[in-house]
């Protein structure tokens, strides 16, 4: 009976003790883009590498959602693969909070097909013929005579957005075109089928698939930066109002040059500088 | 003292035996608040969607562009999406279903029976990523190559995952039904002159004609609400199919897939969990059905003398 009390008292103690020691030190929440994810990750590992007192708790779920977290004030930074919606900024400033954006990394995205397929390289007007279904069979485009299998993201998704606003130019994909719900997806079922064509982030190539160039533009990091691929779009982290104390420091570690854009670099993202 | 001490201790018993009754009770109402509460929730965040969409254009609507401008949010496709897939996979599960649990119970001998019966409980526990995965992986790169389609991401795959996973469902639930239809009826079928098969054409199914179907109704509606392996491999496209190679984009996989980056409370939001409605609508019908076949086809009592 004894023993055990001694234990339980003990355990509180620890408990408390514990408890405070969160309070005492910092605390960041991130939440939001899966696109974004690896890099907050990679980011979060170091920071607390490097200040060891500074707790972070990271936690995907989309942009929209990471963005609604920092409307009803339950996370920090919230993440995004797209700018803040008109609609968002203005339910954010009824609950009197202040969305500040800042661009951590450039994403590119890039027009992928089946290793085997001959095409290597499509104008942006061609893309979206195939996309709306006007294009359907590779032998349009100077490949073999084949029916072409248009793989595209659910239509929420950042990915999608970007492809729909630089491709597409705002013109609806096709309603034959396959959804997948992820950049992995895409992926695994474009080298699955030799027919198909899909389309993801830089971070996200490797060599099951064939990378085709976009006007004889390769996706790269320089020609992201320098602005001549036309498929590519900044990430952002958003904070509540201008950042403050830790939330600052880890916003500038992210940002620095030979740090957190180090990183981004090792996520498979374009580092800004 | 001692008949003092009996009677404190009965009323001690009928105090523990009220807690206890009232304690169940309140687990109980626990469970159904919290469902009630659920489909509240669900009605409430649904059904402001109707003030930009008319519920017709919302269930006949041709078209899902839930975020162009102007949108379009026409579930139409979807639900043929799911009804197509849905049906499909009942006529792959009930035949293997039903005819598994009619060798189980009628003819396997009681060894076989034990080992196969939770063999196929067993694969009820597999998880649903998993056939999507194998759907995903194996299953579409045959389908092209074997039958020359376009894409292995269709109805057809779907609809064999899907029939993968509701045949334990179909079976175990058939099995039990057939099993315990009473010896009596077969063998007053057999005394008089019935064949085998004919007793269990004749007899033994229609006695348990409402445990199959509940069987079969249950199973089915698993597959209608089933997630996952329809957003891994029945293609996502959300068009009216043509053929059963068409990809189809059914109700759940949508949900999944757009959730997420939904902005909060926006149309899209609320669109989203309109299907969430018709969904549950679909599912409480089947149940409902399901409900009213095990009601009113029920074999009661024996029929001997």
């Amino acid at each position: 009976m004894k023993k055990s009390k001694i234990l339980f008292y003990g355990v509180m103690g620890l408990v408390f003790f514990m408890g405070a020691n969160y309070v005492w030190a910092g605390k960041i929440t991130i939440k939001g883009s899966t696109t974004v994810l690896p890099i907050a990750q990679k980011l979060a590992e170091a920071y607390m590498k490097e200040f060891p007192d500074t707790r972070i708790s990271i936690s995907g779920g989309g942009s929209g959602n990471g963005i609604k977290a920092i409307i009803d004030g339950t996370t920090d930074i919230a993440d995004s693969s797209r700018f803040i919606k008109d609609k968002e900024v203005k339910l954010a400033v009824e609950k009197g909070r202040y969305p500040v954006p800042f661009s951590i990394a450039y994403d590119c995205i890039v027009p992928v097909v089946h290793p085997s397929n001959s095409v290597s390289d499509l104008s942006l007007a061609q893309l979206k013929a195939i996309y709306k279904g006007e294009i359907k069979n590779w032998n349009q485009v100077g490949g073999p005579d084949r029916k072409i299998v248009v793989i595209s993201r659910d239509t929420s998704s950042g990915t999608y957005e970007v492809w729909e606003k630089k491709v597409m130019k705002k013109e609806r994909v096709f309603p034959g075109a396959l959804l997948q719900a992820s950049n992995g997806t895409v992926l695994q079922a474009v080298a699955n089928n030799k027919n198909a064509m899909g389309y993801i982030g830089l971070g996200y190539m490797n060599s099951s698939v064939k990378a085709l160039t976009v006007g004889g533009v390769v996706g790269s990091e320089k020609t992201t930066l320098d602005a001549t691929f036309p498929v590519s779009r900044p990430l952002y982290m958003f904070t509540n109002k201008w950042p403050t104390g830790d939330v600052s420091k880890f916003i500038k570690y992210a940002l620095h040059p030979e740090k957190g854009q180090q990183l981004v670099r090792n996520a498979g993202f374009i580092p800004l500088y | 003292m001692d008949t003092n001490k009996a009677g404190e201790m009965a009323i001690r018993q009928k105090y523990k035996e009220k807690f206890m009754r009232y304690f169940f009770f309140l687990i109980a109402t626990v469970s159904v608040v919290i469902l009630l509460m659920i489909t509240l929730f669900l009605f409430m965040e649904g059904l402001p969607i109707f003030n930009q969409v008319s519920v017709n254009s919302f269930i006949f609507g041709k078209y899902w562009y839930p975020t162009s401008d102007p949108a379009d949010f026409g579930i139409f496709p979807l639900i043929m999406g799911s009804l197509t897939i849905t049906l499909l996979s009942a006529l792959m599960a009930i035949p293997l279903g039903v005819m598994t649990a009619i060798y189980l119970a009628e003819m396997a001998s009681y060894r076989l029976r034990e080992i196969v019966k939770p063999v196929v409980e067993l694969l009820a526990s597999l998880p649903s990523v998993v056939i999507g995965f194998f759907g995903m992986v194996i299953v579409a790169p045959f389908l092209q190559d074997t039958f020359d389609i376009a894409t292995g991401l269709n109805i057809f795959n779907a609809s064999l995952m899907l029939a993968f996973m509701s045949v334990p469902t179909i079976c175990s639930l058939s099995e039990d039904a057939i099993y315990s239809v009473p010896v009596s009826l077969k063998e007053a079928s057999l005394a008089l002159g019935a064949t085998p098969l004919d007793t269990i054409v004749r007899v033994t199914l229609p006695a348990s004609i409402s445990g199959i179907s509940t069987a079969v109704i249950l199973g089915m509606s698993r597959a209608i609400g089933e997630t996952m392996v329809v957003l891994m491999v029945a293609g996502g496209a959300a068009m009216i199919p043509t053929s059963i190679f068409d990809p189809a984009r059914p109700l759940p996989a949508s949900i999944a897939a757009e959730m997420a980056e939904a902005p909060y409370r926006g149309d899209h939001y609320y669109a989203l969990f309109a299907i969430g409605v018709v969904l549950f609508v679909f599912t409480f019908f089947f149940n409902l059905v399901a409900d009213h076949i095990s009601n009113k086809y029920r074999q009661v009592g024996e029929a001997t003398l």
